[in-house]
């Protein structure tokens, strides 16, 4: 592999990690979008890729964060049990409601969620 | 009781969400914040762990399908283990108000990005075709 192709993958690393590290989140956000421009994925590819990519660094944080005490078994517990739930929804909800409205749709949520969250 | 109950009802909602493609758990984090006045720490912590046992799932499947390009994988996972040590003990010295302005501010980029995705993505396709020629 070409040295130029390995700096942009460490390079997509580096970053990747540090926001999902420091936000607890987002770094999928962060790398499907680079994965679709900088390997040329496919979105699925780039998705399903994604994941593969934000697992272990998700799970080295959280450990981190068990272990620094920031984590909540008594509330984490029954919002992990909601997130695996409305996940499986979620997803079977995707796959009938291709849309790029949709990502209009959620960046508009997302830009009162920053809002909301700023202000208040 | 209702904490616990109110808990699985906003993580179900984020579920959702994050299931449809947005941002996994990005949204998770300001509907814990805002509506169970969860600390900025807190929800990160908990969106981390969340994230964990539909990741494995969708992760299994996705490699039964195929979908997962595995090509030089490690030079990106390696360096983002290495970041995200960094970047969560970062967090963890940040005052929590200030943390969540910074995630808000991120939020806000996100968002942004994502309104003009089509006409970036229509761009650097453009630009692809231009070179390929």
């Amino acid at each position: 592999m070409q040295l130029k192709k390995k700096c942009l993958l460490i390079g997509v690393g580096l970053i990747t990690g540090f926001i999902n590290g420091l936000f607890g989140g987002g770094g999928g956000m962060i790398v499907v979008p680079l994965l679709t421009i900088l390997l040329s994925l496919e979105e699925k590819e780039a998705h399903a890729t994604s994941i593969a990519i934000i697992l272990p660094t998700t799970f080295l944080s959280a450990v981190i964060q068990i272990i620094s005490k920031n984590y909540d078994f008594s509330v984490g517990l029954p919002v992990a049990i909601g997130v695996a739930s409305g996940g499986i929804l979620g997803s079977f909800l995707l796959k009938k409601t291709k849309d790029k409205t949709l990502v209009k749709i959620f960046a508009f949520v997302m830009l009162l969620a920053g809002v909301k969250m700023l202000i208040f | 009781m209702w904490n616990f109950v109110f808990c699985l009802i906003l993580g179900f909602i984020g579920g959702i969400l994050g299931g449809m493609g947005m941002g996994g758990g990005t949204l998770l984090i300001p509907l814990l914040t805002i509506f169970l006045s969860f600390s900025q720490h807190l929800a990160q912590a908990v969106n981390l762990v969340s994230f964990i046992p539909m990741a494995i799932i969708a992760l299994i499947l996705h490699i039964k399908n195929k979908l997962v390009k595995t090509s030089g994988i490690l030079y990106i996972i390696i360096p983002s283990l290495l970041a995200s040590i960094l970047s969560s003990l970062l967090s963890n010295s940040l005052d929590g108000d200030f943390l969540k302005h910074s995630f808000a501010i991120f939020l806000i980029i996100l968002s942004v990005i994502q309104f003009f995705s089509n006409n970036i993505i229509r761009a650097i396709n453009k630009r692809k075709i231009k070179l390929k020629k």
